[in-house]
C-alpha cells in the first residue's frame, strides 16, 4: 500500500470526525456517495450475523432527514462529542476503492461538565474515489458499548 | 436456602394520598428501600417476568442470560427441548456459572470448583465427591439431588418466555388474562424470527418507563417528529384496555383508510406551503399485516415486557430494573419466519423509528431522566395524573392518563401500600 493513500484515507476519516465534533452535522451527509450506507449496529448483533441496527440510512436523503430531525424535531441534551481514532488499516485496495477499518472512541461531556466514555467500536468502511475526492460508500459503525447511555442522537 | 425468601420490610409503607392512582408520592421513584421491597413483592413475588423469546433459543442446548428484576438468571432449552430457567448462582459457594450472553451447551460448569449442572439446573457432577486415594470426599449424606440450582417456574406463551419465583402465581396464560391475550395473539399469530437486540441504559426508575408506555398523552407533545415533518395522523382510531389488575395494558392506534386518504390530500397542500418534509419518507412506509391497519400497538405485560408494533417494526422490549434510579431496556427485534425479503428490509429500515436512536422514541428516556432529576429533594411532593379522571369510561382517546392511574392501583395493591380516602 502506498503511503499517500493511507494519508488520504486518514485525512478523510479525520475530516469526518471533525465535522461531527464541531457540530457541523449539515456537512455529514457530504462525506458519502448519494447511495451511501450509514449504519450503527451493536457488536453483539454483528457477531451473530443478526441485522438489527440502532440507526440505518441507505442514502444521503435519509441522512439529511436525520439531521433535519435532530435540528428541529427531536429533544435531547446537546452532546459534546470528541472522537479519537486509531489503528486505521486498509484491508483491500482497488484502483478507486478501498476497504478500511478504524477503531474509534467517543467521549461525551454533559452540560453539567462530566466527561465520560460514550462509545467504543470500529468503523468498517468502503470508500471510493470520486471527482470530489474520497467518499464513503459504506460506513458501518460497529459498537462495543452495547448499553447505549440514555439515547443516541448524533451520528458517530 | 434459595435466598429468595422475604427480607422483612413489613414496616415500610408509602401512603398514596388517593385510592384512584391520581396522586403518586415521588418516594416510589427514588427510594432504595422501595426498590428492595419491589424485588421481594414484585419480581420474586406473584408475577411472571419476561425472559426472552423462544426464537432466541431455537435449538436444544441453546441458552441466554437474562434477569428477573435484579436477579441474574439463565434461560435454556434442555436436551429434550423443554424450556428451563435458573438463577445464575452456583449452589456450591455462589459463583456466577454462565459467563456468556448466549450460546449452546447441555452442561453448565462452574469454573470455581467445576460443579456441573444440566440445562435444567440439576447438579450432575462434583469433583472429588468420593475423595481420592486415601483422601475423603463429600460426607455420605451429601446428595446431589439436594443441591441443584435455584429453578424458576418457566412457561412460554406464543413464543414469549416468562419465568417466576412464585409457586402460587396463576399459570402464565391466566396471568396475562383474556383481555390482554387477545392483543398478544394479534402479534404472535405465527412463527417469528429473532433479528437481534439493542440496549439502552437510563439513569431513572423503571416505573417511570412503565408510566411512559401507558401514557398516550405525551405522544404528540414530547415526540415532535410527525408534527415537524407535517406528517398528518388523521382518521386514527384509538383503543386503550387494561387487564383486571390494571398492571397490564394495551394501546392500539388504527388508521381509518378512507379518512386517511382525505387527510393526505390535505397534507400535500399544507406541506408544499411550509419547509419541512422528509426527503426520503420510505422510513414511514407501511404494509398492512393484521386485520386492522394499526400504526401503533403498545402493550406492557407487567413487570418486564412491552410488546410493540410500530408500522412494521416488531419488538419485545424487556424492562430490567437495575437500581432505584437505573434501568435497562433490551429491544428484541423480530420478524415473521415467512417475511419476504422486501418486508424484512422494511422492518430493518423502520428500526430507525424506535429504540435508543428512534425518531419517535429517543425522547422517552430523556423524559424519565428529567423526572428522576426533578424529584430530588421531593419531601412529600407528588405527581398529578388528572387527565380525563372524571371520565373513566373514555378509553378511545390518546388524551388520557387513565392507563397510568389503573397501573398505580395495581402496583399499590401488589406492594401493600396504604391509600387515603379520596377517590
Ligand atoms: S462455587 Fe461453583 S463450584 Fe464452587
Ligand atoms: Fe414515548
Amino acid at each position: 500500500m502506498s503511503l499517500p493513500l493511507r494519508w488520504q484515507l486518514l485525512e478523510l476519516q479525520e475530516a469526518y470526525i471533525a465535522a461531527i465534533d464541531d457540530d457541523r452535522l449539515e456537512d455529514w451527509p457530504g462525506f458519502f456517495t448519494d447511495d451511501g450506507l450509514y449504519e450503527i449496529i451493536p457488536k453483539e448483533n454483528e457477531d451473530f450475523g443478526l441485522p438489527a441496527p440502532i440507526l440505518r440510512c441507505d442514502n444521503t436523503a435519509m441522512m439529511r432527514d436525520r439531521v433535519a430531525s435532530l435540528r428541529h424535531a427531536n429533544i435531547f441534551e446537546q452532546p459534546t462529542y470528541r472522537h479519537m481514532i486509531s489503528g486505521l488499516r486498509v484491508i483491500e485496495e482497488g484502483a478507486d476503492t478501498a476497504l478500511m477499518r478504524t477503531n474509534y472512541l467517543v467521549v461525551n461531556t454533559s452540560l453539567e461538565g462530566t466527561t465520560s466514555v460514550y462509545q467504543a467500536g470500529i468503523y468498517k468502511d468502503v470508500v471510493v474515489r470520486t471527482e470530489d475526492g474520497w467518499k464513503f460508500r459504506e460506513k458501518r459503525v460497529v459498537y462495543d458499548t452495547s448499553r447505549v447511555q440514555t439515547l443516541l442522537a448524533y451520528p458517530i | 436456602m434459595d435466598g429468595t425468601g422475604p427480607i422483612t420490610q413489613e414496616l415500610l409503607d408509602i401512603p398514596f394520598p388517593r385510592r384512584d392512582g391520581s396522586r403518586i408520592p415521588y418516594a416510589v421513584f427514588n427510594s432504595p428501600e422501595v426498590y428492595a421491597l419491589e424485588q421481594e413483592r414484585i419480581f420474586r413475588g406473584p408475577t411472571w417476568s419476561f425472559l426472552g423469546l423462544e426464537a432466541e433459543i431455537p435449538k436444544n442446548g441453546d441458552y441466554k442470560r437474562s434477569y428477573v428484576g435484579e436477579t441474574p438468571v439463565v434461560m435454556t432449552r434442555a436436551k429434550d427441548g423443554e424450556l428451563a430457567a435458573w438463577v445464575n448462582r452456583c449452589s456450591h459457594r455462589g459463583a456466577e456459572i454462565c459467563r456468556k450472553t448466549r450460546g449452546n451447551s447441555v452442561v453448565h460448569t462452574c469454573v470455581y470448583h467445576q460443579w456441573s449442572f444440566s440445562a435444567k439446573g440439576d447438579l450432575q457432577g462434583v469433583p472429588f465427591r468420593r475423595g481420592q486415594k486415601d483422601q475423603t470426599g463429600m460426607p455420605p449424606d451429601f446428595d446431589v439431588k439436594d443441591h441443584g440450582l435455584r429453578k424458576l417456574r418457566v412457561e412460554s406463551y406464543r413464543g414469549l418466555v416468562f419465568g417466576s419465583f412464585s409457586d402460587t402465581v396463576a399459570p402464565l396464560a391466566e396471568y396475562i388474562g383474556p383481555e390482554m391475550r387477545e392483543y398478544v395473539d394479534r402479534i404472535f399469530n405465527r412463527p417469528i424470527e429473532y433479528l437481534g437486540c439493542t440496549r439502552q441504559f437510563s439513569n431513572s426508575n423503571w416505573k417511570l418507563y412503565i408510566e411512559n408506555v401507558k401514557d398516550p398523552y405525551h405522544a404528540s407533545l414530547l415526540h415532535l417528529f410527525h408534527t415537524t415533518f407535517n406528517i398528518l395522523r388523521v382518521g386514527m382510531k384509538v383503543t386503550t384496555t387494561t387487564d383486571s389488575t390494571g398492571l397490564h395494558s394495551a394501546l392500539l392506534v388504527v388508521k381509518n383508510q378512507e379518512e386517511t386518504a382525505e387527510g393526505y390530500k390535505a397534507q400535500n397542500i399544507r406541506t408544499y406551503q411550509d419547509g419541512f418534509r422528509l426527503q426520503d419518507p420510505s422510513v414511514l412506509d407501511m404494509v398492512q399485516e393484521y386485520a386492522e391497519l394499526s400504526t401503533n400497538h403498545i402493550q406492557p405485560i407487567f413487570p418486564q415486557l412491552v410488546i410493540q408494533q410500530i408500522h412494521n417494526t416488531l419488538v419485545a422490549r424487556q424492562l430490567i430494573a437495575k437500581a432505584h434510579d437505573k434501568f435497562e431496556l433490551v429491544f428484541h427485534f423480530f420478524g415473521y419466519a415467512d417475511d419476504t425479503p422486501e418486508l424484512r428490509a422494511m422492518r430493518i429500515k423502520q428500526a430507525n423509528l424506535v429504540g435508543p436512536a428512534g425518531y419517535i422514541s429517543m425522547e422517552d428516556t430523556e423524559a424519565t431522566e428529567l423526572v428522576q432529576r426533578g424529584i430530588v429533594g421531593h419531601g412529600t411532593a407528588q405527581s398529578v395524573l388528572d387527565m380525563s379522571r372524571h371520565k373513566p369510561d373514555e378509553t378511545a382517546t390518546m388524551i388520557s392518563e387513565g392507563l397510568v392511574r389503573r397501573f398505580w392501583e395495581g402496583y399499590r395493591n401488589l406492594m401493600g401500600f396504604s391509600a387515603g380516602d379520596l377517590a
